[in-house]
């Protein structure tokens, strides 16, 4: 059995230096994010959503390490997933406002997105055999090549997880699992939801899997190159945890943690790290990023509504 | 030639033309080729793409959503039609909404295999027939095997589609033959008409008739032994329409035909309640009120679990006799 059972990174307060793309990707998640809220309050979004606050390096730690053409499943809080992939808030905007320039026509919204090879859906668990499927048609396809689908510590309740995790394995095919485990599946905390743990669940298949804490982008990111091209070079499926915090509440206002609890998230964010470490760097670019999602919103709010041929 | 052979010939086809094609199950491989051996042969000429799996139904299913979604053609074999209830979710909420839920068209091409039904003694998890719990999910199209209707045409028509499709399967075909050339017996001739066509079975004159039943591919030879005996015991003459696509069922090509009809009947294997013959029997009403000189008969199973034991199975499925019984009382 080859397992690797890791658990290396920083904790928050010693960082890296950033290049200025990634720091502004991580500024443009959370301006999006803090918009997404603040419309909300103002009552102009329809249905609801959920903002991954907190959790927006982790996407930004993977972007470099994934191929355009590897496929990438994302959930029910992908805001973050789609802007790595993507550099375009206006489209993603205009999909959860359901005005003109939607990706998906506004008919998705915020959790059922799908262009080029990245989808997301809304049901928890239900990506993971078809991102086995499409990296079985990637891995007959002959080219290093993998699909990565992003679940949370709440997914691991569903049964097709394992079903996949097993299929993965016995077939060998090229599929990295990237768990958001941040401690609470909407309202439950994880302790009161998942008994043993996520790495005792994948050596159970022979999965590597390797735990990530920290947020520093740079170290977790090195980390990460090797077994990333394990995957995709060698055909060996990889389960990656990130130990994070989500910042905010589960949808659009539903927070009933103790403030103790929203409190050691809050210690874990990667905002006030970079701001503290890195100031002039940081308050140059989040002035840029804060400006420029004003501008999306301001602009895809004035745009009319989005048009569905059925 | 017998049923499943035909099937086992179509997906021999299908596989030799399709490069892309992939047929996902469980204990579908050579030397055992699939509980009911409709994959025999398969998997030792294409064992890449002829894939035994775990017992995952939910699984295995999203395997093939995964595949279709990234272009390829997939089958999945679910061995008995009961378990389909573990793919609903991948059925319902992935492969059928993914075709439109993005707001753009993505063609999935990929079709569920179900073998249904019952009087082959499996008992209560092994012999229901599951079509009504996926009528009218938007995107889906329901198909049932039937002796008139050539598989690798249906095939053809399923994966060609861009939409998702489940194939019924009565079991009690897999041994009987195939019908060609219009003739079934001495008293029962067929014609196929319509696009996707429909089995008509008549008695001498397809005009002639007194009543008109509709019925899927299963329950052909119940309703055909029914009819043989009303016409050479009473001289009352019927018609049969066999569809091969289920749902949507389009039944305006065949108004001309039932608005003539003195009575009409559905027969399904299912249970009553939310069935395809329900939904049948709306849309006809819907469109030839006014026409119809009688209410429209429903033939449903009994309300109840499907016993093993053969004289406790027997009681609760529809029946020849079953079938009889009602045309018998309607034309009295």
């Amino acid at each position: 059995m080859d397992v690797i059972v890791g658990n290396r990174g920083v904790t928050a307060g010693g960082v890296s230096p950033l290049a200025d793309e990634d720091l502004g990707l991580l500024l443009l998640i959370r301006h999006f994010e803090l918009a997404l809220l603040d419309l909300f309050d103002q009552g102009k979004l329809n249905g609801t959503t959920h903002t991954c606050l907190g959790q927006e390096y982790i996407p930004v730690v993977l972007r470099p390490l994934l191929d355009e053409r590897d496929y990438v499943f994302s959930n029910h809080r992908g805001h973050g997933h789609y802007l790595a992939r993507y550099d375009d808030p206006a489209g993603l905007l205009a999909e959860i406002m359901g005005r003109e320039g939607a990706i998906c026509n506004g008919v998705g919204g915020s959790q059922h997105i799908l262009r080029g090879t990245y989808m997301s859906t809304g049901v928890q668990g239900q990506s993971l055999p078809i991102a086995v499927g499409t990296a079985m048609h990637l891995e007959r396809g002959g080219q290093p090549l993998l699909a990565l689908a992003y679940i949370g510590d709440g997914t691991w309740g569903e049964g097709s997880v394992y079903e996949a995790l097993n299929m993965a394995q016995l077939w060998r095919l090229p599929l990295v699992v990237v768990v958001e485990n941040n401690r609470i599946a909407q309202s439950t905390p994880t302790e009161r939801q998942m008994s043993g743990t996520i790495a005792d669940r994948a050596r159970a298949f022979g999965i590597r899997h390797h735990r990530i804490t920290g947020v520093d982008v740079e170290a977790i990111r090195a980390d990460l190159v090797p077994l990333v091209a394990e995957t995709r070079h060698q055909n060996r499926p990889l389960v990656l945890e990130f130990d994070t915090y989500r910042l905010g509440p589960h949808s659009k206002g539903d927070d009933n943690r103790a403030p103790e609890l929203i409190r050691e998230a809050e210690e874990h964010d990667w905002h006030p790290v970079y701001a503290a470490r890195f100031p002039e760097q940081f308050d140059r670019i989040s002035a840029v990023q804060s400006r420029r999602v004003a501008e999306v919103v301001a602009d895809v709010t004035a745009r009319p509504l989005s048009t569905w041929e059925q | 030639m017998r049923v499943a052979e035909d099937l086992n010939a179509a997906l021999h086809t299908l596989f030799e033309a399709c490069p892309d094609l992939y047929l996902l199950g469980e204990d579908i491989a050579d030397p055992y080729g699939g509980a009911f051996k409709v994959t025999k042969g398969l998997s030792d000429k294409h064992p890449n793409r002829v894939l035994p799996t775990p017992l995952s139904e939910s699984g295995i299913m999203g395997v093939a959503g995964g595949l279709a979604l990234a272009g390829d053609r997939a089958i999945v074999e679910v061995m008995f039609g009961d378990f389909i209830a573990l793919c609903f979710d991948q059925i319902v909420n992935f492969a059928s909404k993914s075709v439109s839920m993005y707001g753009q068209r993505v063609p999935l091409r990929l079709v569920v295999r179900c073998p249904v039904g019952g009087n082959r003694g499996y008992g209560p998890t092994h012999s229901q027939s599951p079509q009504k719990h996926f009528i009218g999910v938007p995107n889906l199209s329901l198909y049932e095997m039937s002796p008139f209707h050539d598989n690798a045409t249906v095939f053809r028509r399923m994966l060609d589609h861009g939409e998702p499709a489940v194939f019924f399967e009565d079991k009690i075909l897999y041994t009987r033959p195939m019908y060609a050339d219009g003739h079934i017996d001495d008293v029962l001739r067929y014609d196929l008409i319509g696009d996707p066509s429909v089995a008509r079975v008549h008695i001498e004159d397809p005009d002639d008739f007194r009543y008109v039943v509709i019925a899927p591919g299963g329950l052909a030879h119940r309703v055909m032994g029914a009819m043989r005996t009303l016409f050479l015991q009473e001289e009352i003459p019927g018609l049969l329409l066999v569809p091969s696509r289920l749902y949507p069922f389009d039944v305006e090509p065949l108004l001309p035909i039932l608005a003539r009809a003195e009575h009409i009947i559905v027969a399904e294997e299912s249970v009553a309640g939310g069935t395809w013959g329900s939904e049948v029997a709306q849309s006809l009403y819907s469109r030839l009120w006014g026409m119809l000189r009688h209410p429209i008969r429903l033939v449903n199973s009994a309300d109840s679990i499907i016993p093993t034991a053969a004289h406790l199975e027997h009681r609760v499925l529809v029946q020849e006799n079953t079938v009889y019984d009602t045309l018998r009382e309607a034309c009295a």
